[in-house]
């Protein structure tokens, strides 16, 4: 993955979520945003996934500058996976029907080459049993495991995950993290907004950490997590690691 | 389970009434409130001292009946049309183009604020006869749809609230267009919300159809009261009118609730 970010600034209103971010990554498998709430992380990653425009700056993916007006991002949004925290699927169609809606309605395959996919996608992730289940049906894990599979089936040029554990509790962050592992170690390409120290440390080729809207700090994640630099992340890594 | 009379006239939990009361006590206590409502009504016409006379109403009978079904063909005609109209209404209150937006705001303000009756005076009197409109059916099924239309925009409009941002948020992100969202996401949701009032709704139309009396459509109301101008036999036609209506109403509110409940236990 490549990614490129040029002064990049987002405003509601009066107030600024990004603080002018600048940042350039590349041959990086899996990049990780950590930080405290509200320090920008979730918007940076949903400007990257073109679900919000900048107010100002730019940013180019794989080397392609992402367009911010409606048809150009409908487009950029199609090439790849966006993973939320939560509420991904639609909970009045099957696992199965999740998958295959994108998939025929966006990415024009036909209804059996959709099923063909999504159920060896499914199967790859030991979810085939639950391919005819309704959202409700299944564990909040299962869920994410499903809506991954749904990112992945339409074969993105990048993943997008927006803390996609931080609605689970541990045992199911645990089926969810080794899920995104695999998918790093066959070689995927993640972006990852994490709350997860640990999991981003192991992960993660590069970490950038947010705070007020800036990058505190940005580095492979034994630099970050080892000997941070900033005043801001010393203080954010001894409060999460505290306990 | 019953174990005493106090299960039959008591809801289980007290005062609190979560639960619902067993079988027996809901069939029981509702044929106690029907006794009670058909006995006041007898009483009070035995009070009357009635003079009964049934024949020359049951020698209407078809005119009550041709009444009875044009109210039916009314009533269905206008929840088809106005169930689109309504569904357009509520489509304008959330289009993009603001004048759009704000027309239909205001018109469905202003149609909800209108006293059915009224609509139906100004339109018959004054907008059909400027437009040289004068088949009564027609124009009486266009001021019931219109009427109509407002309040059913409302419920498409909350029914299509009601799904979450999220849904549209995951919609988006999967690249579906804003037409395809509505399609796949949005209707097939809100669906579920919006049967249920819809149904209520047809109880209402087929309720709210007896004024188009007032423009001489020979519904159901109209005949009837066309057979009580022959006759003279007041309660003879009015009591079939009151039990045509409630024929057709109560069957309707009933399946409301139960598509109410149904939907309830599937979320």
């Amino acid at each position: 993955m490549k990614l490129d970010l040029q002064n990049v600034v987002k405003r509601f209103g009066t107030h600024t979520v990004i603080d002018g971010i600048g940042l350039e990554v590349d041959g990086v498998h899996c990049f990780a945003l950590i930080g405290p709430s509200g320090g920008g992380k979730s918007t940076l990653l949903r400007i990257v996934a073109g679900l919000e425009y900048p107010t100002s700056g730019s940013v180019a993916l794989n080397g392609r500058p992402i367009e911010y007006h409606d048809e150009a991002l409908l487009r950029h949004r199609r090439s790849i996976g966006t993973v939320f925290q939560a509420f991904n699927l639609f909970p009045h169609l099957t696992a199965l029907r999740n998958i295959t809606l994108p998939l025929e309605k966006v990415h024009g395959r036909t209804t059996a080459e959709a099923r063909e996919l999504a159920e060896a996608t499914l199967g790859r992730f030991q979810l085939l049993n639950h391919a005819h289940k309704r959202p409700a049906e299944l564990s909040g894990g299962q869920r994410q495991r499903v809506a991954i599979a749904r990112a992945i089936a339409i074969k993105p040029q990048v993943i997008l995950l927006d803390e996609p554990t931080s609605a689970l509790d541990p045992e199911m962050t645990a089926e969810v993290l080794e899920l995104i592992e695999e998918l790093k170690q066959e070689g995927r390409d993640l972006l990852l907004v994490t709350h997860e120290m640990g999991f981003a440390r192991r992960l993660a080729d590069r970490v950038a950490l947010l705070s007020e809207g800036r990058i505190a700090e940005f580095g492979p994640p034994d630099q970050v997590f080892g000997a941070p630099q900033s005043e801001v992340t010393k203080s954010f890594l001894r409060r999460v690691l505290r306990y | 389970m019953i174990e005493s009379w106090r299960d039959l006239v008591l809801a289980p939990g007290g005062e609190r009434g979560e639960a619902s009361p067993p079988t027996a006590a809901r069939v029981l206590n509702t044929l106690l409130a029907l006794v009670l409502l058909i006995g006041a009504v007898t009483l009070s016409l035995v009070k009357l001292n009635y003079n009964w006379g049934w024949e020359s109403v049951w020698e209407s009978r078809q005119i009550l009946f041709d009444g009875w079904l044009m109210t039916v063909a009314v009533a269905c005609v206008a929840l088809i049309v106005s169930a689109a109209g309504g569904f357009f209404l509520a489509l304008c209150q959330r289009s993009f183009f603001l004048p759009l937006r704000y027309f239909a705001k205001v018109l469905v303000e202003v149609l909800r604020c209108t006293p059915l009756l009224v609509l139906i005076l100004v339109v018959w009197y004054g907008v059909c006869v400027v437009l040289h409109i004068d088949n009564r059916f027609l124009a009486g099924v266009f001021i019931l749809t219109l009427y109509e239309s407002a309040y059913i925009s409302e419920i498409m409009r909350s029914g299509i609230e009601s799904v979450g941002k999220s849904q549209i948020e995951s919609a988006r992100a999967i690249g579906l267009t804003r037409v395809q969202t509505y399609r796949y996401v949005i209707i097939p949701q809100a669906t579920r919300q919006v049967l249920p009032p819809l149904a209520g709704q047809l109880a209402t139309m087929i309720k709210d159809s007896s004024l188009l009396s007032i423009m001489a459509i020979k519904e159901f109301t109209y005949n009837a009261q066309q057979v009580n101008s022959n006759t003279y036999n007041t309660l003879e036609t009015y009591i079939p009118l009151a039990v045509g209506y409630l024929v057709l109403t109560v069957p309707v509110s009933v399946w409301s609730r139960w598509l109410e409940r149904r939907f309830k236990y599937e979320t």
